[in-house]
């Protein structure tokens, strides 16, 4: 048989059917569910009198309307009350594998909790009403977000009509710096193919840069390649992923584990296996990065300056720098170690981990926040990541520095809950979207690891993690 | 699903790339929990110059004039002319559902994001990838010609000019059948449910681990 790509392996063995257009249909083992993207699914499924196919293939919690303080006073707004009560109520009638309702110790942000439970294994079909999804590729997964059509159309009958995209190999080999994270070189990858330049791939991440990643890391990577326009990311199965598995809830069972490991094994992509389209960086290239405008794509490394938009030949760029530039409230050619930061925000399904708040941590330990800055939010995954950091003392690490230690959810990564920006508040932010309004109308959100959203807290500008002390 | 077949629509520029879901309809109205009602809220953002919420009475709103939905001529526009990387970011189905619910049947791009063409497709609506260089000269039309209006024709896979100038565009067979006909898609992948259920038999048979 010819060489295959990890990801030729993962479609090739979930195609049920395939008609002569190349449209096929793609089952699916895992399907994770939000509040916000299924209560027009699970209506449709009534209105049809369908049912789930297999309930045991729905992993579920709340985390887009969840407010991330005072819980004892439940969900304050209304109508984000209905929508999380609402699932509550899909879940209880239609079911699923596990549920975990708000306030639950396990509940957080889906993409922290499915591969956090297990629920996410490698060699699984993974889709979820959210963007996002391609985080779970990390685990030789092929994983990616749907609309709620296609929720509902996963819901009654385990599939997903798709056709196969192309393959692209994003190699990164090297030793990344000291002070260089995972972050940092998916908005490099960004910043070199553009918010399009995925669109129509499913795109491999390897190399040796990538393989010296922890999952944590994979999964920050793979939580963008979406930001690169590309529904799915990925990375091929080792030891690292492996040994992640092992001794999760729903992990396989020490009958089944020898075969799973040994099937795992076989997911990665075969030598000579030709890909669509081939992009290489150089770790040791790249540096701590920053985004500047209100596109992932406008990145700069943290010793750039804020380009020029007069000197951009193409018209629509230059339009749209200039457009960036006035929501951002910058001007060309300012450092980026200048600009200040009113508000920092570390969370969401990019970087909000056990050891993304480690390596915050380390930052600020001993440390205060600038009284330039506003505020600080450290916004753990999940509840179970909060206990991890809990036991580990980083909540007090935080605490002393004047920074807020909230409950997990999504928060300010979009802003449905509480947690927002005010109009022209600039926020350091570890999320995965610098658009306009992003973070609440008319804020300024740059993107960056959370050692440089940790640095920017205190020093009250951006700075260079590498040589901050 | 609603059937498309043939249009001959007002078309509306929206000269902008990367256009995202959150400008598209912002997160604010995904709290509701219906499919129908988000066309006032369209490119929210833009279109108003004060913050919407939903409950609101849209139309006491005050509206940006210099944003081109809002310009009288564009009124009852049905096509919707775009530019690179139209719908990236969320997955959003909302999206599709605020764009379709303001009117517009069909919208234009040299590029769309990959979740964002796909929802069109599940809600009626039809996505057409022009060259650059094409729709380029659409938006040029569409300027100095006032009440430009294009012919889309799905059958024969056709976007005509007002001065008869035709230009073809793809799409997938599947698509193709599904949209011109309305199905309903869940319907037509359960007549394949024999079939579902053997592929599920031999892969709970050989990765049991997946099945728990
Ligand atoms: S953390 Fe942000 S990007 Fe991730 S699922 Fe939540 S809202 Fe979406």
């Amino acid at each position: 048989m010819a060489a295959q790509t990890l990801y030729d392996k993962l479609w090739h063995s979930h195609v049920v059917s395939e008609e002569a257009d190349g449209t096929c249909l793609l089952y699916i083992d895992r399907h994770l569910v939000h509040e916000v993207t299924s209560p027009q699914a699970f209506e449709g499924l009534k209105l049809a009198g369908r049912k789930l196919w297999r309930a045991h293939s729905v992993v579920s919690t709340p985390d887009h309307n969840t407010p991330t303080d005072h819980w004892d006073e439940g969900i304050k707004d209304p109508i984000s009350r209905q929508q999380v009560e609402t699932l509550d109520a899909n879940i209880r009638e239609f079911g699923a594998l596990v549920y975990y309702p708000f306030k639950d110790k396990h509940q957080g942000i889906l993409h922290v909790v499915g591969p956090e439970s297990g629920a996410t294994l490698p060699g699984m079909t993974v889709v979820c009403g959210d963007s996002h999804t391609s985080t779970h590729g990390a685990f030789g997964a092929l994983a990616h977000g749907i609309g709620t059509s296609e929720v509902e159309h996963v819901l009654a009958t385990q599939c997903l009509v798709a056709k196969k995209s192309k393959a692209m190999l994003v190699r990164v080999d090297g030793q990344l710096g000291r002070g260089v994270t995972a972050k940092d070189v998916a908005l490099a990858i960004i910043g070199r193919i553009g918010t399009a330049g995925g669109t129509g791939y499913a795109i491999e991440f390897g190399g040796s840069a990538i393989r010296g990643l922890s999952m944590e890391g994979r999964m920050t990577l793979c939580n963008m390649a979406i930001e690169a326009g590309a529904r799915a990311g990925m990375v091929a199965v080792d030891q690292t992923t492996i040994d992640y598995v092992k001794g999760r809830p729903f992990a396989p069972n020490a009958e089944q584990w020898d075969a799973a490991v040994a099937n795992w094994r076989t997911l990665v992509s075969d030598d000579g296996a030709v890909f669509d389209a081939v992009v290489e960086l150089k770790a040791e290239d790249i540096e701590p990065q920053v985004t500047w405008g209100t596109s992932p794509e406008q990145v700069l490394s943290v010793n750039g300056r804020v380009p020029d938009p007069a000197a951009e030949s193409d018209a629509v760029k230059k339009g749209s720098y200039e457009r960036a530039l006035q929501y951002m409230g910058l001007s060309a050619n300012t450092p980026i170690t200048e600009i200040p930061v009113d508000k920092v925000f570390i969370g969401s399904c990019t970087n909000s981990r056990i050891e993304d708040l480690r390596a915050a941590a380390s930052v600020v330990k001993g440390k205060k926040k600038a009284d330039s800055v506003k505020l600080v939010m450290i916004v753990p995954g999940s509840g179970l990541v909060k206990a991890q950091a809990e036991a580990e003392g980083l909540d007090k690490v935080f605490l002393d520095a004047g920074f807020e230690w909230r409950e997990p959810g999504c928060s300010m990564c979009l802003a449905m809950n509480a947690d927002r920006l005010e109009p022209g508040e600039r926020c350091a932010s570890t999320s995965n979207r610098n658009f306009e309004g992003r973070q609440g109308q008319g804020g300024r959100t740059h993107l960056v690891s959370p050692e440089m959203a940790a640095a920017a807290a205190i020093a009250g500008h951006f700075v260079d993690v590498r040589t901050f002390a | 699903m609603k059937a498309f077949t043939q249009l001959n629509g007002v078309v509306c520029p929206l000269d902008r790339a990367n256009v995202d879901t959150d400008a598209i309809i912002p997160k604010q109205f995904l709290k509701s929990i219906k499919r129908s009602g988000f066309g006032p809220n369209l490119f929210d953002e833009w279109r108003y110059l004060d913050h919407g919420e939903p409950g609101m009475d849209n139309s006491t709103r005050p509206v940006n004039p210099e944003f081109v939905l809002n310009f009288p001529r564009y009124a009852g526009a049905q096509v919707l002319l775009a530019r690179d990387n139209f719908g990236c970011g969320s997955s959003r189905e909302h999206a599709p559902w605020a764009i379709d619910d303001y009117g517009f049947r069909v919208v234009i791009a040299p590029s769309f994001a990959d979740i964002f063409f796909n929802n069109c497709y599940k809600n009626g609506l039809l996505p057409i990838v022009l060259p650059a260089d094409v729709v380029e000269r659409l938006f040029k039309e569409c300027e100095v010609q006032e009440g430009y209006r294009l012919n889309v024709d799905l059958e024969k896979q056709q976007v005509t000019t007002p001065s008869g100038e035709v230009f073809s565009f793809d799409v997938t067979a599947h698509r193709k059948h599904c949209l011109l006909n309305g199905l309903d898609e869940i319907g037509l992948t359960l007549a394949h449910a024999d079939e579902i259920r053997a592929f599920e038999a031999r892969h709970r048979e050989a990765k049991p681990w997946l099945f728990v």
